[in-house]
């Protein structure tokens, strides 16, 4: 009886009172761009704390790595950022050959042939990956047409890939001082002018549909309204959380490592390095979601710029792969970092003179980048998380390695 | 500000807790730092005006196996207003792997530290946040560390393939 009769005195409380609610968001979700888990503490449609969980795709590279010899390493560098495989098996053999440009016993030259390969070959898979991230990043937002289209581009520049070193995605076709020649293509043969026609043909194909999405999409109301203004990175903490390549270009720092520390022959191309602004006609403030896409749009320009002028040149005559019987690198230390298409992408390797390296590091631009993510979701919405993912631009191959 | 110049300031400024320079090392020399006063000589480096080393491009930490008695965390530093870089580096024994955080610092060291003691478990103290990052929460064991040896099963499934 007793339990009964305090029951009935109980004061109901009328304040409305709602608890926060946590949401997983991922692993398996379409807009998290791979497997990325983020869990939200959601107070109705507001965030108050966006917590990333990653290393669903988690592959032991740099434990991998400790067990092989350097060339092989490179096939494992493909699988980290795959959809610009070409730039990460670049990144790997710079680092590589900055070591063995260090042994004074030996004289190494990359071959002037491989060097315009290269460049011509990941400016091209540059714009492989910024299409990628602009058809994925449209269909985010709900705008299926710009991925249809993004696609059908990046299919011809997967064929240009296969035509060069056989594989669509995961290339190995950059080697330590030099670049493959599985598929052998002689100087001056009708077989690289095909080539180069092929790859003329594309560009003059691809250069006027950048204007044509520039009008499907960037200028788009319904896209401007979800990305302009949202998720503001300054320039203190772009820098501070290491964002590099478009997002800390997104953020008004004028910054390109292919400009400002150039390596290999990015010296001799002119081109312009976009870097955002505020367009306050339009909305969009520096370092908005807007600002990082506008910055890739502007910078496939700048990269079919630069293969028109190795074009424009021709190939130089010569080999493509260096002279040297082993890859052995001396005792030594060394970081290199390249301008990936989603940042600077550096490899640390310690090597203590033997044919395995005892420690690579790969210092990946979305891993980076991504930890920003929690300070720069905070108290936005729910729809606005998945603005900010498109727009940093990550693949998870790379996040977790 | 070459590395040899910032060396000697660091010295001028930090005295014995400067262990050394490795002028012979192929590829990056590094300044080797006593692992108490690494993130005191971090931030000095970073808030100084003259130095304003703004970026942390690479925390990485190394083991060089068995014949090592201690393990190392790497710090790839540059500064985005001079243009200039230095790598630091510190050690600590393999029996008591602590080291103060600089993620206070540097942003981008609070998943770098993590990732760290993920897989060498080295302990950075200070940090507000130091769990595993990579590898799922309740594995056991270090794995970029020489000396490990992976486990049979993880929860019901074979490892070793």
């Amino acid at each position: 009886m007793e339990s009964i009769q305090q029951t009935e005195s109980k004061i109901i409380e009328l304040k409305p009172f709602t608890d926060e609610m946590i949401v997983n968001m991922g692993p398996q979700h379409p807009s998290t761009h791979g497997v990325l888990r983020l869990e939200l503490r959601l107070d109705g449609e507001v965030v108050r704390e966006a917590i990333p969980h990653i290393g669903y795709l988690h592959r032991c590279f740099e434990k991998h790595s400790e067990n092989l010899s350097y060339p092989q390493i490179i096939p494992f560098t493909d699988r980290m950022d795959y959809v610009a495989a070409m730039n990460q098996n670049w990144g790997f053999c710079l680092a590589v050959e900055k070591l063995l440009e260090a042994d004074e016993k030996k004289d190494f030259e990359v071959p002037e042939r491989a060097e315009y390969l290269r460049v011509l070959i990941c400016e091209l898979n540059r714009i492989a990956s910024h299409l990628l991230s602009f058809g994925t990043y449209g269909m985010d937002i709900g705008a299926f047409t710009p991925f249809l289209y993004a696609f059908r581009d990046r299919e011809r520049l997967l064929l240009l890939f296969e035509k060069i070193c056989g594989a669509r995605l995961t290339y190995n076709y950059i080697r330590i001082g030099g670049v493959s020649e599985i598929i052998p293509m002689e100087p001056g043969s009708v077989d690289e002018q095909n080539y180069l026609d092929e790859v003329k043909e594309f560009l003059d194909y691809f250069e006027p549909k950048i204007d044509e999405y520039n009008d499907l999409l960037t200028a788009n109301s319904i896209f401007s309204e979800r990305t302009m203004g949202v998720a503001v990175m300054s320039e203190e903490m772009a820098i501070s959380y290491g964002a590099t390549g478009p997002n800390l270009r997104g953020s008004g720092v004028d910054w390109d490592l292919r400009r400002d520390e150039p390596y290999s022959i990015y010296d001799r191309f002119d081109f312009d390095v976009p870097v955002a602004k505020d367009i306050p006609e339009l909305g969009a403030l520096v370092g908005d979601c807007w600002s990082r896409y506008k910055i890739r749009m502007d910078e496939m320009k700048e990269s079919v710029k630069i293969v028109r002028q190795i074009l424009a040149e021709g190939l130089p005559d010569g080999p493509v792969m260096a002279e040297m019987k082993a890859v052995r690198p001396p005792k030594g230390e060394i970081y290199f970092r390249s301008e990936a298409p989603r940042g600077e992408l550096g490899f640390y390797i310690v090597s203590d003179g033997t044919p395995k390296p005892v420690r690579v590091k790969g210092r990946s631009p979305c891993f980076s980048a991504l930890s920003a993510l929690q300070e720069l979701s905070r108290g936005l919405m729910v729809a606005d998380i998945i603005a900010i993912i498109g727009s940093i631009d990550i693949v998870m191959g790379e996040v977790d390695r | 500000m070459n590395p040899e110049e910032i060396y000697k300031t660091l010295i001028d400024r930090f005295g014995d807790a400067v262990l050394g320079f490795d002028f012979e090392l192929v590829g990056d020399p590094n300044i080797q730092i006593a692992p108490a006063a690494i993130a005191a000589v971090c931030q000095y480096l970073a808030e100084t005006d003259s130095l304003a080393f703004n970026s942390l491009m690479c925390l990485s930490g190394v083991d060089l196996g068995a014949k090592d008695e201690e393990f190392s965390v790497v710090y790839h530093l540059h500064s985005l207003r001079y243009l200039h870089s230095v790598v630091l580096k510190t050690s600590m024994p393999k029996t008591d792997p602590h080291l103060p955080t600089v993620s206070h610092i540097w942003k981008t060291a609070d998943w770098h530290e993590r990732e760290t003691y993920d897989l060498y478990g080295i302990f950075f103290e200070g940090h507000t946040d130091l769990r595993r990052i990579l590898l799922p929460d309740d594995w056991e064991g270090y794995p970029l560390r020489k000396d490990y040896m992976e486990p049979d099963f993880y929860r019901g499934m074979r490892v070793p393939y």
